[in-house]
């Protein structure tokens, strides 16, 4: 027996170097592509309409749009590493705003409404979980009947109606979730940093991330091993909960008001952002990294389309080619590797 | 010799299918146990209800004459069960070293990663117990690329790290060639040599008469008998386990 990948014979430590590059090639090639589709794409930009992106108008509007939803891609990715899918997260940034609204006027405190806008995120998360883990009921069809199911609830709830936001103007919550440091950078990029660094963290270097690897890639030997599965599937539908809550509300303070439709229209660019990313559908493959730069193509795609000159007509037929030929990219790069 | 484990009257059924029905089964400190059967007589039930995966219907566990209530598999870990599954327990596309500390990753309390040192444990361990060149072992390699001996050397490596009292090794020779199958049995005997035990699963009557202490025969779910290897010869052991499969009886 010899422990796979390279057999080095004496004097082959240049082979055992090439081996060692290759693989470090093969580990990180999804990464890299992801990150060579972002520059190629850049570069075409660049060309096409220099105007736009030679100026740093167009990365402010990035910077301030793509985290409304991008929080909320990243733990989705540990969702959809482990085997699973969240199609709810939309109702839940509302959800989570009709909370922070009844909090706040139950207790005149932005503050408690703001934690109680998290809580609830978190908790219709976990419910989520409850459903699909105790019952059974494959994450697909549940988080779809959940997604309406929530929406319906604010509907009912707001009748309809929306809130005005004005009266957080000044106010340290809104200056820290989405104020304009130096007056350029908007505070919700730096949040998608840090909520992408620790993901990062918890996924790569935590326990809880190893068995969400390890579920994804073969439920089985996770359960034979000792893993707590139901726990940790569970908690993960609780942590997107928790970020859509969070996505939820930068997004209403940013634009001053809470639409009872909030979240709709995101569903597919979020999802198309993680596969964009190289996250694998079937489970237990996806980096972190490779969704924040997923998050940031699909963002750029449409104002890019547009500064380019073609209608808005061209838009879903550009994010659909974008996104087929990537995910095929990603399916042929991993059968190679393999 | 004291008994490591030892259970009583332990039944199982799956809906209709009564699996396993009214088993004692012991496993002596520092004895080799052999698990015997046709398909469908319950081998892989029995050991799965020692690992914790399955709980018995009714019937007690005592390991180290202590009854064990709810059984799971962490606290099975812990109770120093180590298992060589059949289907060995892999994740294909993870790395060497994450699949080494599988369920047990080395973490501080705050449940953080010591990644460096998983890694210097798998080339340490890899090295030292499956005797792998130092140059040719990577930690980082992804499992999908071993072969099945190498997968199985992981299983039974990853078995050994964590100082197991009872090696259950579940069918480990299929799949093997024949290099490897006898690599194998050597690693059997060396349990036993260490001074811990095991219980060894295989179809090859063969391969368990020859590392075995003491064997047993399981048929439809029942304890059909139970030899000291020592007191009957390979032939007789054959002639009765053909007998069993026909007629559900030794004699």
């Amino acid at each position: 027996m010899t422990a796979g990948v390279e057999t080095p014979r004496q004097g082959s430590t240049d082979r055992l170097w090439t081996a060692r590059i290759a693989q470090h090639v093969r580990k990180n090639g999804l990464q890299y592509g992801i990150i060579g589709v972002l520059f190629g794409l850049w570069l075409l930009f660049i060309a096409g309409a220099p105007n736009t992106f030679l100026k740093p108008d167009i990365y402010r509007a990035l910077m301030t749009s793509v985290p409304y939803w991008g929080v909320i891609a990243l733990p989705l990715t540990m969702v959809i590493i482990a085997g699973d899918i969240d199609l709810s997260f939309i109702s839940i940034m509302a959800v989570g705003m009709v909370a922070f609204w009844q909090v706040y006027e139950w207790t005149g405190s932005l503050g408690v409404a703001f934690v109680g806008c998290l809580t609830v995120g978190f908790l219709v998360g976990l419910l989520n979980g409850i459903i699909i883990v105790r019952l059974g009921i494959p994450a697909l069809i549940a988080t779809i009947g959940t997604q309406f199911f929530w929406r319906g609830v604010v509907e009912v709830i707001r009748g309809g109606q929306g809130e005005s936001l004005v009266l957080t103007k000044g106010t340290i919550l809104r200056d820290s979730l989405v104020g304009k440091i130096n007056g350029y950078f908007p505070a919700q990029v730096i949040w998608m940093v840090l909520i992408g660094i620790a993901v990062w963290m918890l996924l790569n270097r935590h326990k809880f991330g190893a068995h969400v690897y390890l579920i994804g890639d073969n439920e089985n030997s996770a359960r034979l091993m000792g893993v707590n599965v139901e726990r940790t599937r569970m908690l993960l539908f609780a942590l997107v909960g928790l970020a859509a809550a969070f996505g939820g509300i930068i997004q209403s303070v940013d634009v001053w008001y809470f639409w009872p439709n909030l979240g709709e229209g995101y569903l597919m660019n979020t999802l198309a952002a993680v596969f964009l990313g190289g996250t694998s559908v079937f489970g237990g493959t996806g980096t972190i990294l490779g969704t924040f730069v997923g998050c940031f193509i699909i963002g750029a795609i449409q104002p890019g389309i547009i500064a380019i000159g073609l209608t808005g007509y061209w838009t879903k037929l550009i994010y659909g080619l974008i996104i087929t030929v990537s995910v095929a990219m990603h399916t042929i790069l991993r059968k190679r590797i393999s | 010799m004291g008994n490591i484990l030892e259970m009583r009257g332990v039944c199982k059924s799956f809906g209709e299918v009564q699996s396993l029905s009214d088993i004692d089964f012991r496993v002596c400190e520092n004895e080799i146990v052999g698990l015997l059967g046709d398909n469908g007589a319950g081998k892989s039930t029995l050991i799965k209800i020692i690992t914790g995966y399955h709980r018995p219907d009714r019937g007690e566990i005592h390991f180290h004459g202590r009854k064990v209530e709810n059984l799971t598999v962490p606290k099975a870990r812990a109770l120093g069960v180590e298992t060589v599954y059949q289907e060995r327990a892999l994740a294909d596309l993870q790395t060497l070293w994450r699949n080494i500390f599988l369920g047990r990753e080395l973490c501080n309390r705050a449940g953080f990663l010591d990644v460096s040192k998983m890694k210097r444990e798998t080339h340490r361990l890899m090295v030292e117990a499956m005797e792998y060149t130092s140059s040719a072992v990577n930690p980082d390699a992804v499992i999908k690329t071993f072969s099945g001996g190498e997968k199985q050397g992981v299983a039974i490596t990853r078995a050994l790290y964590f100082h197991a009292e009872l090696v259950i090794l579940d069918e480990p020779t299929m799949g093997l060639s024949l290099q490897e199958t006898r690599k194998l049995i050597d690693f059997v005997r060396g349990i036993k040599s260490a001074g811990k035990s095991a219980i060894f699963i295989d179809h090859n009557v063969f391969h368990v008469y020859s590392v075995a202490d003491r064997v047993v025969v399981l048929d439809r779910g029942r304890v059909a008998g139970e030899f000291l290897t020592r007191d009957i010869t390979l032939d007789d052991l054959m002639e009765k386990m053909y007998r069993v499969a026909q007629t559900g009886s030794l004699d």
